[in-house]
């Protein structure tokens, strides 16, 4: 009908274009990747691989990076979710200063952040700590990478927080740790998960911010390199591929506790 | 725009299927663009000296030599047959730069730590067999395994003992990399034979040596040193043309030259798929001549001819006990016992250590 503009809807799920681009573009970045790695890993037939997994070398890393990064990611949620509160609740001078600070580890190029712990905990240390070429260094590494995750998740959501059931606690008499308890921290809950889950995977994958600190740390990232350094790509790509399955579960793991609200 | 549409909506499928099969085609053809690129880095870092025109030689190198092959290239260029050449070079663990070419990475000259490195290549059908063939067995400059330690060797490390002893941190560099680390771990075993000890006890040594006093392994002797002038560790295992640079180039070290230690010798060649075969060939020839000794030994590298030798006697004194690699069996039987990647003595001894090795 003349005059009249015919409106173009969007209807979610009509595909076309949109998924063909989206589609693309994850093959080519992701999918197709894995799938080269897993096809070397088993391309060497299921034998070679099983012997490569389960090799004294293969499990230390495994079980280390694991731990490692199990422990980051926990202190992460915790100290993440104080600093995010602080943020957002508290007023101090410099508050503007802080929060920018807290982007700095993404800005930071990893390497930089490694060379920057090695100066400040390592043999020269300024401050006479001592951390380097330790446990307690890569920790230190994987704490600094993983900070921004946990606090810019739990930071909006902290926002945006209705203030009334709060108010409407306190006025009941409830204690403020009972409010935070019963009220706030299940309102957090899923963006806490869903940081969490972010840093976990980010530490699991460090390879810059540890490899100058680690020493004889067996990081799974540092002996994937240097299998690739000294000639033995397949076993990279095993230990890649086992290194992908145990943190796709514990992130499947962690999108499960945090529920409906996970995104 | 609305004919479009219209279409779209009577044939929602067929729109669907045809924009996946465009995206996947474009995919694919982008994937085949992309596939020719095979240029895989070492883990040096490269530089490329200025002069224009002419023929660029890319020159693969391991990872301590970039000062000496600065000033040999500049020199060279100087040189009749020289003019108009241009060099890039790159510098890494010698294992690992000796895979990289092995996969692909372009190269004219190859100088690698270890004979095992270069032999990868001629197995690769990359480098011809007869390249060790000249008078000095394809080795332009030697060197000797030392201790570098911090100035006024506060510890007093003067042998090989003393680095076994508790409370003396020891860095090299892991020998699944880097060609140093494997001169250095030999070193040690050959001293230990030296001082009338048996195979076993030597092996028993070194895991002493690796397990307890070694706390971190880099990939690299010039990371190793850098790891050292960082602070960490009492001794450093290296290349004493390496000690010589970094004393000269100010670090608050010095070295020692203990009285047993293996003859360093590290061997150059010419790749066979190279573009610029003769130029190559010219280039490692002058490498031998008496102006190109005299650069080696002012770069702290012991020279090979002796007429240039004899000169630097007393800059490069010979230790007492000196051994060479022959003495020791020659690489392609110590490669396969000592550092062979599942089976190798040392490989098991770094593996206990808690050392990334391989993970197969």
């Amino acid at each position: 009908m003349p005059g009249v503009r015919s409106r173009v809807r969007v209807r979610p799920g009509r595909g076309g274009l949109g998924l063909g681009v989206a589609t693309l573009y994850m093959s080519v970045i992701v999918l197709i990747p894995l799938a080269a790695v897993a096809a070397k890993a088993f391309g060497q037939g299921l034998g070679a691989l099983w012997s490569s997994i389960t090799s004294s070398v293969a499990l230390t890393a495994l079980g280390v990076t694991l731990a490692s990064s199990l422990l980051v990611a926990a202190i992460g949620a915790v100290m993440g979710t104080l600093v995010a509160w602080v943020l957002v609740r508290d007023r101090f001078p410099g508050k503007r200063f802080v929060n920018a600070l807290i982007d700095l580890p993404f800005a930071l190029p990893t390497i930089v952040a490694g060379l920057t712990l090695i100066a400040l905990y390592g043999p020269q240390s300024p401050v006479g700590i001592h951390l380097a070429y330790a446990r307690a260094g890569v920790l230190l590494a994987l704490l600094f990478v993983t900070l921004p995750f946990v606090v810019r998740a739990v930071q909006p959501v902290l926002i945006e927080l209705d203030p009334e059931a709060e108010e409407a606690a306190s006025s009941l008499g409830a204690s403020s740790f009972t409010t935070f308890r019963r009220i706030v921290l299940p309102a957090l809950r899923p963006a806490i998960i869903s940081g969490t889950a972010l840093a976990f995977a980010r530490a699991i994958g460090e390879y810059g911010a540890v490899v100058l600190l680690a020493g004889k740390v067996q990081i799974a990232s540092l002996v994937i390199y240097n299998d690739i350094e000294s000639g033995t790509p397949e076993g990279a790509a095993s230990l890649s591929i086992m290194l992908l399955a145990v943190s796709l579960l514990v992130l499947v793991l962690l999108r499960r506790i945090g529920g409906r609200g996970a995104t | 725009m609305n004919r479009g549409l219209r279409l779209g909506r009577a044939l929602p499928n067929l729109k669907r299927a045809g924009a996946l099969s465009c995206s996947l085609l474009v995919g694919g053809a982008v994937l085949a663009a992309c596939g020719g690129s095979s240029d895989t880095s070492g883990s040096g870092g490269s530089s490329s000296s200025t002069s224009g025109g002419g023929t660029q030689l890319s020159l693969v190198a391991y990872s301590t030599p970039k000062k000496a092959y600065d000033a040999l290239t500049a020199a060279y260029e100087q040189t009749s047959q020289g003019k108009g050449i241009s060099f890039s070079q790159s510098f890494g663990p010698s294992g690992a730069q000796s895979r990289a070419v092995a996969s692909g990475q372009p190269a004219d000259v190859v100088a690698f730590s270890t004979e095992p490195d270069i032999s990868r290549l001629v197995k690769a059908g990359m480098v011809a067999s007869g390249w060790d063939a000249n008078s000095y067995q394809g080795v332009p400059s030697d060197s000797v395994v030392v201790f570098v330690v911090r100035k006024g060797n506060p510890k007093h490390i003067t042998g090989w003992d003393d680095l076994i002893k508790p409370g003396v941190d020891v860095v090299t560099p892991n020998p699944s990399t880097s060609g140093s680390a494997r001169w250095n771990i030999l070193a040690g075993y050959g001293a230990q034979l030296k001082e009338g000890k048996t195979p076993a006890q030597a092996l028993a040594y070194l895991r002493t040596l690796l397990t307890k006093n070694v706390s971190v392994q880099p990939s690299s002797a010039s990371s190793a040193l850098q790891t050292f002038t960082g602070g960490k560790g009492d001794v450093l295992l290296d290349y004493e043309s390496d000690a010589i640079a970094a004393k000269k180039a100010g670090d608050a070290i010095d070295y020692i030259l203990p009285k047993q230690t293996l003859l360093i010798q590290t061997p150059i060649a010419v790749t066979s798929n190279g573009s610029h075969k003769s130029q190559a060939a010219a280039f490692v020839q002058w490498l031998y001549t008496p102006a190109a000794q005299t650069i080696w030994a002012k770069e702290g590298y012991r020279p090979v001819v002796q007429s240039v030798a004899s000169q630097f006697s007393s800059q490069f004194p010979t230790p007492p006990e000196l051994f060479t690699i022959s003495s020791l069996g020659g690489w392609s039987k110590i490669d396969k016992t000592f550092f062979d990647k599942s089976n190798g003595t040392i490989t098991k001894i770094e593996q206990a250590a808690g050392v990334p090795t391989v993970s197969s």
